[in-house]
């Protein structure tokens, strides 16, 4: 063994080493992008979800845009009214209100509670669900098969009885599910809008009956509730929730609704 | 017998049963029924403009929807009545029981003489699509681009599809017909090489049609029975040995196909002046009391051609308009007959043994039986985890959903659902 070699063959790697490293030091020094300790510190406030509910692609690129005064800092609809404040007094401007909004499915129709249910065993998509018209007897309704569920980054949206139902106080309002549904069922609304028409199918009364017993049969008694006037308009057949204008929860009970396809959000309850 | 060189097609299989339940029985002429509810858009491309309203008082074989643009067909009166309903999807029509007939154009009796644009008009007004299936307006086919030029005629009388017959029995009783409308339609498209391919077990036919194809200079061909031998694109492969290019119309390969249905339907609005309101369907299952054919109107529904074959011995698993292998299971009997429905098949349950799909286990199957050399598997993989970019690459637009992959399928796969999905997604990102 030629101890001279090993030396050498030390020595040679530690000098290309140093030469590589006082480059890479210069490199780094002459070329380094400015970024503004800005962006991290927002960065670190926003709840890296990255839902994309801000129009942004993930809470870095809406740091950026934050900082760059791109956009506002309510437009994150994952921030409470707190990290907004916190965020805002990090950019130095005043924090301003947003409304919360949320999601909600506009169909009621479970599978006890709709009718001329098939046997399917296809691939459990919506989707692809929807193609063939779906299992239950509505074709407007619930397909129950999920896809929304599975697109929501806050789990916040549970498949019950074949019917999906979106817990409001997990919803943070990002909207990603509504693109999901393949019969548009999922509307975002105001959180404080607490009642709503749980049906979206504009078929005539008699049809919608044959096949669901919570369907909106057009019965109008909602839309004649006194002190309630303007709150739930007729589309059709069908009576809809303004949400510009939304009902309070005294309706419930006044417009004593046949099928109980108006309700408040505790309409589980009320079901049962 | 013919002396013309066959090619074989990759994949494909073998699949056949069924057609004895209603092969050998002659097409019945169903009687006059209560109502009929008629659907509005029947054809591929754009739905028909409607022409009437409710309360209307209408004859037989009036036009009651419009073409509404190049891709559309025209609708037609199936019977004379009053309009009863008019909905999104339906009309209802309730007939007076006298079923008057109102022509709305007069026949041509020397259409050999007649100049190829009246032929052509008459096959548009007559509201005539693909009736074996797709719905395709034929007379966008029988129009191809000038700047291609058509060098044979393919009639498909191979009725690949198990259980069904209705294209089989069309030719033992109306071959006269058949052969008047490919001629027809040799006319129109100015071509002298006509083939009409049969699968080889169709032997009565094949037979009776060589006994009268010499006349009209129509050759016979008879071809291996090999599932989907019935598709457009494998016929014209099976015939000429042509290939049609991804996403282009068989003219692009010099080739227009017809099917029987069709070719009948259109010497029927030549030389009868009748315009398509009625079809051949097959209706047949192990547990139908009288499986058979029928000629029904437009506009019957399920339940009531189900009555014509006396109702079913046992409660079946499944319905299908159509065939088993392309057909759509039916959630009840409220569909309707329209222009392109070849069958009603209830299978018994049995035969349709719920099953639960399982991952693929990359055993190649289907790669192996794909007659259009597309990797099913890694497919159905794509689109079950949402990546349309990657199926779009393998191809999933050519699929034909001919269902022989899922058909093949040792873990169940639902495959031909996938590309359904698939297809449909790749479409909607094109048009972003």
């Amino acid at each position: 063994m030629n101890i001279t070699l090993i030396i050498s063959a030390v020595v040679l790697v530690s000098a290309i080493g140093a030469v590589l490293g006082v480059i890479i030091g210069v490199i780094a020094k002459k070329f380094a992008v400015e970024v503004d300790p800005k962006i991290e510190i927002v960065d670190e406030l926003l709840p890296g979800a990255n839902c994309g509910g801000c129009g942004f692609a993930g809470c870095a690129d809406f740091a950026k845009a934050l900082v760059e005064n791109r956009t506002e800092p309510n437009k994150c609809p994952v921030c409470d009214s707190n990290a907004i404040a916190q965020i805002a007094g990090e950019l130095g401007q005043s924090a301003t209100e947003k409304e919360k909004i949320v999601a909600v499915v506009l169909c009621g129709g479970s599978n006890s509670h709709t009718k001329g249910n098939v046997k399917y065993n296809g691939v459990l998509d919506c989707k692809s669900a929807n193609n063939i018209q779906g299992i239950k007897g509505c074709s407007y309704g619930c397909l129950g098969y999920a896809s929304c569920a599975r697109a929501c980054p806050f789990d916040a949206i549970e498949i019950k009885d074949g019917l999906a139902i979106v817990h409001p106080h997990l919803c943070v309002g990002c909207g990603k599910c509504v693109a999901t549904c393949p019969r548009t069922l999922i509307k975002m609304v105001p959180e404080k809008a607490s009642v709503h028409v749980f049906c979206a199918s504009p078929e005539k009364g008699p049809l919608k009956r044959k096949v669901c017993t919570v369907s909106c049969i057009g019965c109008t008694k909602c839309t004649k509730v006194e002190g309630e006037e303007g709150t739930v308009k007729m589309v059709g057949t069908l009576a809809e929730v303004n949400y510009d204008n939304p009902p309070t929860e005294n309706i419930v009970d006044a417009a004593k609704c046949p099928t109980k396809c108006l309700s408040n959000r505790h309409w589980k309850q009320l079901r049962k | 017998m013919n002396k013309i060189k066959t090619f074989l097609f990759p994949g494909g299989e073998p699949i056949h049963q069924g057609e004895e339940l209603s092969n050998n029985i002659e097409i019945k002429e169903a009687p006059l029924l209560d109502s009929y509810k008629l659907q509005i858009a029947q054809n591929i491309g754009a739905p028909p403009k409607l022409l009437v309203k409710k309360g209307d008082e209408i004859k037989k074989g009036q036009l009651i929807a419009e073409a509404g643009g190049f891709i559309s067909a025209n609708l037609h009166s199936p019977t004379s009545g009053k309009i009863k309903i008019i909905d999104k999807k339906y009309i209802e029509i309730m007939p007076d029981g006298k079923d008057t007939w109102e022509s709305p154009f007069a026949p041509i009796e020397n259409w050999i003489n007649s100049d190829i644009e009246t032929l052509k008009t008459r096959v548009g007004a007559a509201g005539i699509v693909g009736m074996g299936g797709a719905g395709f307006p034929t007379i966008v086919k029988l129009s191809p681009p000038s700047n291609t030029k058509i060098d044979f005629l393919i009639i498909n009388a191979a009725e690949c599809e198990p259980y069904l017959t209705a294209d089989n029995r069309l030719m033992l009783e109306e071959t006269k017909k058949l052969l008047t409308g490919t001629a027809i339609c040799a006319k129109i498209l100015n071509v002298t090489k006509i083939y009409i391919g049969i699968e080889s077990n169709k032997e009565e036919a094949i037979k009776l049609l060589n006994e009268k194809a010499g006349e009209h200079k129509i050759k016979i061909v008879s071809l291996p029975v090999r599932y989907p031998q019935g598709s457009e694109k494998h016929l014209i492969y099976s015939l000429t040995g042509r290939k049609v290019p991804c996403g282009a119309l068989p003219s692009a390969s010099g080739c227009v196909v017809q099917n029987v249905g069709t070719v009948v339907a259109i010497a029927e609005a030549v030389c009868e002046g009748k315009p398509l309101i009625e079809r051949i369907t097959t209706i047949t299952g192990n547990c139908v009391v009288n499986p058979g054919n029928w000629k029904l109107k437009l506009g019957t529904t399920f339940e009531d051609a189900l009555k014509l074959a006396g109702g079913v011995k046992y409660n079946p698993g499944k319905l299908i308009a159509g065939g088993p292998m392309m057909g759509v299971a039916q959630k009840c009997l409220d569909a309707t007959i329209c222009k392109n429905t070849s069958g009603i098949l209830l299978l018994d349950k049995e035969q349709v043994s719920q099953y639960t799909s399982n991952p693929c286990i990359r055993c190649g199957k289907c790669v192996d039986v794909c007659p259009m050399n597309l990797m099913p598997g890694s497919l159905s993989c794509f689109i079950e985890n949402e990546d349309f970019e990657h199926a779009e690459d393998l191809h999933v637009m050519d699929c034909i959903a001919c269902g022989t992959c899922a058909y093949v399928c040792p873990s169940n796969r639902p495959l031909v659902q996938h590309f359904v999905r698939g297809k449909s997604e790749v479409l909607a990102n094109r048009k972003k």
